[in-house]
């Protein structure tokens, strides 16, 4: 019966044209307004590492000061950052199977050919568990190796466009690329790589791109660089480099790499113990509270989705409500309409179920088609959102994927199918004799 | 194949209670043409939707091919209507929208038959109405005598044993309410129980038997079944005695 149900909707749809493409509009409009929103919200949303989620873990230390907590809104919070002391203790002992510590900064690069200008790179001084941990997909190459690290070896992976802004594509494992005045041996070069959002880094633009160069953790220190992004005291510092990593400074983000949930368990009691140890030496004055979240459990604490994206999407949700309202009268004054038509199939024996699934699927097809014209609307709304956040990392969530565009159609069609649910209701309820006698 | 006994049908609101009905007894046996008659507000059309199962009665009892329909849910009513009983209304009540094809494939939907079957019956059933070569046309590109042949081939098409005709040529002329009239008369003769209910005394003339209401109730009944297709002069005889 389906199918003939789907024939006589299509016969039905195609007879009043304009009210058809009113009720088509309206869900179009609602869709395409609140999937929009959705898309951001959905790309904001991410966890690029789900696929090792419980594997890779943030480590976080409550080093800050006893009297006020790092975060006041959130007062049971941990700093996201670690001091330097810390981070090399943590690296240094290796209790995890791979430890990422690292921070941004900038380098000058200077290519080789003359054509091209000196120019500054965004670059991550990070250790060489960053790779497995993250696995940035290598194109040539791959990361260096941890005793490389700790010689501070002049050793690059570079991304893509670089390797083919320098090397014009080609394998550059091998040759020098000039950073900070000196020679770095490129040892990989990375795939186009876009964590969406850049998971290992969230704080200042968790959506901004990856840097362009990664170069050893200790050559930083080395060149005595600290991070362009956030670094924050509690309590002044002894002066100069040495200073800032003797201090209670925070600035290092770290990551871990573990088995699996009792692993990561083994590592927090480890870091109880550390800290534990450092209290001996006046450090820690708060309570022991450490973390080794999960990506999903630190992108949820540092709120990378805001509470304005949040409300923009329920808004655009209370526009397709207002869309779905419409589209119920609509529903209700076409099937009314039809009252002669259904008067007389009830006659004929067609029970309420049937008459029922027949306006339904009516509505369920007015769905489908807001649903498809709804999703245009949103490749038009995203491609509104790109133009006018051209270059800013809105730009980059703009982008409409497999999941929204089945989503969309799903929503439409529930929307549908919810918004018929009245209007059918009604036609069943006409009464054959009446219908009949009036005609 | 019809009998109701007693039966009431009043109609209430908050105010008046109009009763349509009251000790309506009437039996129509298998194989008979009745027309029933009666000034406009009689109660024809309510019994006629009754007996089509299209409405409630109040009180009372109505048994539809020894069948007691008192009670019956929504769907076996409607099982009832579609397997027992063939409808003609005055309006003709075709779907615009349809070609002549799937109007008279309407009931058989809800038979969930198969498609094989339905195309024969559909072929068949418009075959006796002269209408085989218009199938794929709309009712909009035929006459009303042609539109009402059509949906009496929508009502043949699942071979009821009753045919419940509402002033079946109400809408059409002298002509073409002939013409239906005649195809009445032959499918009544291949043996489908007919009630028609007209205003018309002649046509009424021509069923084989004639009850009258008034009030909402029988008053003037022919009891004894005429010869088929005969053409009396008088509408109804003078006897009493429902059912």
């Amino acid at each position: 019966m389906f199918t003939y149900y789907l024939r006589l909707a299509m016969i039905s749809l195609k007879r009043n044209r304009i009210l058809t493409a009113l009720m088509v509009a309206a869900i179009a409009l609602g869709i395409g307004m609140s999937m929009t929103s959705m898309t951001v919200l959905h790309m904001m949303g991410s966890n690029p590492m789900s696929y090792k989620d419980e594997q890779v873990r943030r480590v976080q230390l409550d080093n800050w000061d006893v009297n006020e907590p790092w975060d006041e809104d959130y007062p049971t919070e941990p700093p996201d950052l670690m001091t330097y002391q810390d981070a090399n203790n943590l690296v240094n002992a290796h209790k995890a199977e791979h430890e990422a510590a690292f921070f941004p900064n900038v380098l000058p690069l200077e290519p080789e050919k003359r054509e091209i200008k000196p120019y500054m790179v965004e670059a991550l001084f990070t250790t060489a568990g960053f790779f497995p941990i993250f696995e940035p997909p290598f194109r040539y190459g791959s990361g260096w190796s941890p005793a490389q690290d700790r010689s501070a070896a002049r050793v690059a992976v570079i991304d893509a466009e670089t390797n083919d802004k320098l090397f014009g594509g080609e394998n550059s494992v091998g040759r020098k690329v000039r950073l900070g005045g000196e020679d770095f041996t490129v040892v990989g070069v990375l795939e186009k790589w876009r964590p969406t959002p850049r998971v290992y880094h969230v704080s200042n633009g968790a959506f901004n791109d990856p840097q362009s160069v990664f170069v050893p953790f200790s050559f930083g220190i080395e060149k005595k660089m600290n991070s362009n992004s956030n670094n924050s005291c509690y309590k002044d510092s002894e002066p100069g480099y040495d200073g800032l990593l003797a201090s209670d400074c925070i600035w290092i983000d770290m990551w871990v790499q573990v088995k699996d949930e009792a692993d990561a368990q083994r590592y927090l009691s480890f870091l109880n113990d550390y800290v534990g140890e450092q209290k001996k030496s006046g450090r820690f004055p708060r309570p022991v509270n450490n973390r080794v979240y999960t990506v999903s459990e630190f992108l949820q604490a540092q709120r990378v989705v805001g509470r304005d994206v949040r409300t923009q999407v329920w808004l655009a949700f209370a526009f397709f409500a207002v869309c779905l309202i419409n589209t119920v009268g609509l529903l209700l004054a076409k099937f009314m309409g039809k009252a002669p038509e259904i008067g007389l199939r009830r006659a004929v024996g067609a029970s309420k179920p049937a008459v029922f699934a027949q306006y339904l699927t009516e509505s369920g097809l007015v769905g489908i088609a807001g649903g498809l014209l709804g999703l245009v609307l949103t490749g038009l709304g995203l491609l509104a959102l790109r133009k006018l956040y051209a270059g800013t990392s809105i730009e980059r969530l703009a982008e409409l994927d497999w999941v929204m565009v089945g989503l969309s159609l799903l929503i439409a069609l529930i929307a549908s199918l919810i918004a018929g649910l009245y209007p059918t209701w009604r036609a069943c309820q006409v009464q054959p004799a009446t219908q009949l006698k009036t005609q | 194949m019809l009998k109701m006994t007693h039966l009431s049908k009043v109609y209430r609101t908050h105010m008046i209670e109009t009763h349509a009905l009251r000790s309506f007894d009437i039996h129509v046996r298998e194989g008979e043409f009745v027309a029933v008659t009666g000034p406009s507000g009689s109660g024809k059309t309510t019994f006629l939707n009754i007996a089509g199962l299209l409405e409630d009665f109040s009180d009372g009892d109505y048994l539809l091919d020894g069948v007691s329909v008192k009670g019956l849910d929504d769907n076996a009513r409607s099982r009832l209507r579609n397997e027992k009983i063939g409808f003609i209304f005055q309006g003709f009540n075709l779907i615009p929208d349809l070609n002549l094809f799937d109007n008279v494939d309407v009931p058989l939907r809800y038979r969930r038959m198969g498609s094989a079957e339905r195309k024969e019956r559909i072929e068949h059933a418009l075959g006796r109405v002269g209408l085989s070569s218009r199938m794929k046309h709309y009712p909009s590109e035929l006459s009303g005598g042609q539109q009402q042949r059509v949906a009496i081939a929508r009502a043949l098409a699942g071979s009821p044993r009753l045919l419940l005709a509402d002033e079946p040529t109400g809408n059409l002329d002298s002509l073409m309410a002939r013409g239906v009239m005649e195809l009445l008369e032959e499918i009544h003769a291949q043996g489908t129980t007919i009630v028609m209910v007209t205003h018309d005394p002649e046509l009424a003339a021509r069923a084989q038997r004639n009850v009258h209401i008034i009030d909402g109730q029988v008053t003037d009944l022919d009891d004894a079944p005429r010869l088929g297709g005969e053409v009396h002069a008088a509408a109804h005889s003078a006897t009493v005695a429902a059912g």
